[in-house]
């Protein structure tokens, strides 16, 4: 098996994740589903990685994943907090932005 | 290449996570969503192990999987278990347009993919050769120490603002019960304690309201869910009753014609129903 | 003593300050003090004229700089007064009427409420005129010009709740605008051409300059001198006039103001005699407007407006001398002086005429006033026999020398020019002798007012007839004594320059063709007029009548070559400015807020319809990059 079929499965799961923060309105889903683009970027770094025979791929992975814990930690605090106020994990009540 | 167990196992994984993925994309309630991605998460994990990366493959399941996931189900038990996507779309065309967005987006990824020159393979053996983990830390702690501190700061960062964001300030001190005392003397609302239910010389129950001077019903001395659910047993007339039924009988006894009996007494004051509650108290 | 130069104009503009800013309090002695400082800018101007007569001729002219108004680099303008013999004689000319007429006015406003307004006006007035004729540099002139203008325009309106007031002082100051236009492009021309707007830098260049750039000047400052002093054809505001206080008619309507055109043309000499295109139109306008204001005089019932345009045709006679260049502006100068005396008493003797007959103005309504009003009658009749040119008195002397200047231009020209100076000695000689029987003798036509009040006409007070009998004084005198051993003549050369030109006729024939003329008038009117009695209501008479009775249909010819077009051309600008420009303007803002309005939707405040643009715009980079690879 030629190891590019990762690369295929990385690049159909980030579509899938991509589609899903278009079509989801709850805010968590909506996460979840970054979180999926985030992991599709990962098994392609790492599938780099094992392509080139370095380690280099491996380690930003390793940042993408710490980097993805900071954010999940302040989006689900704003989502939390959201909720709080407005008593709604839609991102559709929230257009306030809206003249 | 890759051996062909690695191609059976890719194959099963690949399916998993992608059903996987569908499912949480298609799944109406959060938790159900969630735990498609873990699924997905979890498959991938397994094939960090086998392109050699071992330390993400574990990482991927502790810290994703195990911490990541985790929260997710605390914020969405938080937020509400059942709360759902309505299945309207409010946005018109929003639908179709991601749709043809993600099968374009999707088509383009995987011809570049294809048109790539990918045909190098170097694998890690060599790499890995002290073990992947030591490869690693070689790595984190020389070539990219410098983004390893900024990441840490970052985190710090990110753990501070988390804690801001959630943290409800008291704008003023609790309210003594003093305070509070005044509170409902502005209000005018009862002030003394709530009359006792009916204490009576042959009735001793909850149910039971005591009576007024007057003989009706002091409905404050039930409990608001017998109220509410009409369970109040009105026993002031009871007496009157056993008084007439006597005279009744006695009548009876004795044959009097039924013009001179006496009337039975009618209840003074029908039990009114509380307010907001009519179909309740039926 | 030079100093006392800016003192002149101080007098009368403080004098007018505190009366215009000073409030009631000075109601009860305020026409006092406006007639005060009138009488101490006449002393002023007596003591510097004698300082001036102790000196030399090529040492009069005194220059007196006060400060320096805009000192620009390549732009110098300075308040400086320029006092020579041109100057002197106009500043005792009106700080000496100018005094008269305030004493007159001290009677004649006696019953109105706002004297003191009027006596403000007038010293605002003096300072105005003060100003222009003592300048030095044309700038200077042209603040003095502009306010004598709007005291002009203040007065005229002074009686502003009668609407025939009101729109006579709007028409005086809208056709003084279009003589001020001429004025300023004069101005400017010069700045252009020479750098410099003072006088003694003007006229120094002036010979270097071309013919062109002086005649465009020349003209330029012929149509200031055509709106200032009513000459064709920015003469149609004059007659209207009248409507003003009588005073004031008599001051700034036919002794001082309307002469500034005169002052204008003869203080830029220098200039005219260079262009002899610009002269030539001078002395047509002169010529033009002496005609048409005398038959105008002879048709208008109306003391005040036949005076009026008496005065228009007197100054046509200035302007035409002026015109000739230097044959002739010493004579327009020294009549213009008595005409100062005789036309502001004439005026006055009107005034005093109609405060005795109640404010009419209808001399069809008077007569047989010389017994109920012997002084108005003497002094009036004195001014009379001055205008009409009877030897001996002041205009005698003044316009035989203008009759014998135009005679003296030469050719076909000096022809032309004498014939029309001698016929408007004969038109002069019938409406003035007209207006003197209809309103002194023949029998009473006195009509009772709207209250059904009859007339008991009566003498003025004396503070009205003693400046009459001054003036009538300097009416019987003045002439003699300027022309007596040609002492204006010599007093005015150095300034004006003079030359005796060529008269085909000598001075006798001259002299004895205009007493002709004069005695042909008035024997022509004596014999209309003061042989049968005079009707009430006016005879229907000639086309030429007709046509005089409403000044020579001035106002209809401006209605319809100036106000109609003028009209249309505004509502097709209106018409323009609103479908076309607005229309376009306003469509480019419908058109901008109507796409915003439809832009603003795609705004729609929700997340996932951005982040939809956002992936979007990816998938458009991403095709891009991969299209861009396989080319």
């Amino acid at each position: 098996m030629n190891p590019v079929n990762y690369l295929y499965l990385a690049a159909l799961l980030f579509t899938i994740g991509a589609s899903g923060v278009l079509i989801r309105r709850n805010a968590i889903v909506l996460f979840m589903c970054v979180e999926l683009m985030l992991n599709a970027s990962n098994l392609a770094l790492v599938t780099f990685s094992r392509l080139h025979g370095n380690l280099d791929g491996q380690i930003i992975a390793f940042f993408t994943m710490v980097v993805a814990a900071a954010e999940v930690v302040v989006g689900l605090a704003i989502i939390v907090s959201i909720f709080r106020t407005r008593h709604s994990a839609s991102v559709d009540d929230s257009n306030l932005m809206k003249l | 290449m890759t051996s062909t167990g690695e191609a059976v196992q890719f194959w099963v994984l690949a399916v998993i996570a992608v059903g996987g993925a569908l499912g949480m994309l298609l799944m109406r309630k959060a938790v159900h969503s969630a735990l498609c991605l873990a699924a997905t998460m979890l498959s991938l994990a397994v094939c960090y192990l086998a392109e050699g990366a071992v330390f993400l493959g574990v990482v991927q399941i502790v810290v994703y999987t195990g911490a990541i996931m985790m929260l997710f189900l605390f914020v969405v038990m938080l937020v509400g278990v059942t709360s759902e996507d309505s299945l309207k779309e409010q946005l018109k065309g929003q639908r179709v347009a991601a749709v043809i967005c993600g099968l374009g987006f999707g088509v383009l990824l995987i011809a570049g993919i294809a048109n790539a020159k990918l045909s190098a393979f170097t694998g890690l053996s060599e790499a890995n050769a002290e073990g992947n983990v030591q490869g690693l830390a070689r790595l984190i702690f020389t070539k990219y120490v410098w983004a390893f501190e900024v990441t840490g700061a970052l985190l710090i960062t990110a753990a501070v603002g988390a804690m801001v964001l959630t943290h409800r300030e008291h704008v003023k001190a609790p309210a003594t019960q003093r305070e509070l005392a005044a509170q409902r003397v502005r209000d005018n609302v009862q002030l003394p304690p709530l009359p006792a239910p009916g204490v009576y010389a042959r009735h001793n129950a909850v149910d039971i309201p005591g009576l007024l001077p007057d003989g009706s019903i002091a409905e404050d001395s039930v409990m608001g869910t017998l109220r509410e659910r009409g369970q109040i047993r009105d026993v002031s007339q009871d007496m009157l009753r056993r008084m007439a039924e006597l005279e009744a009988d006695t009548a009876d006894w004795l044959g009097r014609p039924p013009s001179a009996r006496p009337t039975p007494p009618r209840p003074r004051q029908e039990l009114t129903p509380v307010p907001g509650h009519e179909e309740d108290a039926e | 003593m030079n100093s006392l130069i800016p003192l002149l104009v101080a007098a009368p503009l403080a004098g007018a300050a505190l009366l215009l800013l000073g409030g009631r309090a000075l109601d009860r002695f305020g026409h006092w003090l406006g007639t005060f400082a009138a009488a101490l800018s006449f002393v002023f101007g007596l003591v510097l004229f004698f300082s001036m007569l102790g000196r030399s001729a090529a040492q009069r002219p005194v220059q007196e700089h006060l400060f320096s108004w805009v000192p620009v680099n390549g732009f110098q303008a300075d308040v400086s007064f320029q006092l020579d013999q041109l100057s002197v004689t106009f500043v005792l000319l009106i700080t000496g009427v100018g005094t008269l007429i305030h004493l007159y006015s001290v009677g004649y406003m006696a019953h109105d409420e706002r004297r003191r307004r009027f006596f403000g006006y007038l010293n605002l007035f003096l300072a105005a005129m003060l100003l222009l004729v003592l300048a030095d540099n044309y700038l200077l002139l042209y603040v003095g010009w502009e306010g004598v203008g709007l005291a002009s325009y203040l007065l005229i309106g002074f009686w502003q709740h009668k609407p025939s007031a009101a729109t006579a002082a709007k028409k005086a100051f809208l056709v003084n605008r279009v003589g001020d236009v001429g004025l300023s492009i004069a101005i400017m021309l010069m700045f252009t051409d020479f750098g410099n707007v003072t006088f003694n830098g003007v006229f120094g260049a002036a010979d270097q300059a071309s013919k062109s750039q002086l005649t465009a000047i020349g003209l330029m400052l012929l149509l200031a001198a055509c709106g200032k002093s009513a000459q064709v054809p920015l003469q149609s505001w004059l007659g209207d006039a009248m409507e003003g206080p009588t005073p004031v008619s008599a001051l700034i309507h036919a002794a001082t103001m309307v002469t500034a055109g005169v002052y204008l043309i003869t203080r830029s000499g220098a200039i005219f005699n260079l262009a002899p295109q610009a002269q030539t139109a001078v002395v047509c306008v002169g010529a033009v407007t002496l005609l048409f204001g005398a038959i105008v005089g002879c048709a208008k019932d109306d003391i005040k407006k036949a005076l009026a345009g008496s005065t228009m045709s007197q100054i046509g006679y200035m302007i035409l001398a002026a015109g000739l260049g230097p044959i002739g502006y010493v004579f327009a100068i020294m009549h213009l002086v008595t005409h100062g005396f005789f036309k502001a008493g004439l005026f006055l003797g009107a005034g005093s005429v109609m405060h005795g007959m109640d404010d009419e103005v209808n001399m069809r309504h008077y007569g047989g006033l010389r017994k109920l009003m012997p002084i108005t009658f003497v002094t009036f009749g004195l001014g009379y026999l001055a205008i009409i040119g009877f030897p001996g008195l002041s205009g005698f002397f003044s316009k035989d020398k203008i009759i014998e200047a135009a005679f003296a231009k030469g050719g076909t020209e000096g022809w032309i020019l004498g014939a029309v100076t001698l016929i408007g000695a004969a038109v002069t000689a019938f409406y003035m002798t007209r207006v003197m029987i209809l309103t002194f003798f023949g029998e009473k036509r006195w009509q009772p007012d709207a209250e059904g009040h009859q007339p008991h006409p009566h003498e003025s007070p004396a503070t009205m007839t003693t400046p009459m009998i001054v003036l009538a004084f300097g009416s019987v005198f003045a002439g003699g004594l300027l022309a007596f051993n040609s002492s204006f003549l010599k007093w005015l050369e150095p300034i004006t320059g003079h030359s005796e030109g060529n008269s085909p006729l000598s001075s006798t024939v001259v002299t004895l063709l205009t007493m002709a003329c004069m005695l042909a008038g008035v024997g022509l009117a004596y014999a209309v007029y003061g042989r049968s009695p005079v009707p009430v209501t006016p005879p229907v008479g000639s086309v030429l009548t007709r046509a005089a009775r409403r000044d020579l249909l001035q106002d209809d010819f401006n209605h319809a070559v100036l106000v109609r077009p003028g009209s249309a051309l505004a509502a097709a600008l209106v018409y323009f400015d609103s479908k076309g420009l607005d229309g376009f303007v306003n469509g480019l803002a419908a058109t901008i807020g109507g796409i915003s309005s439809r832009l603003r939707r795609v705004q729609n405040g929700y997340v996932r319809s951005y982040a939809l643009s956002m992936f979007g715009g990816t998938l458009v980079l991403v095709a891009t990059t991969l299209l861009m690879r396989s080319v």
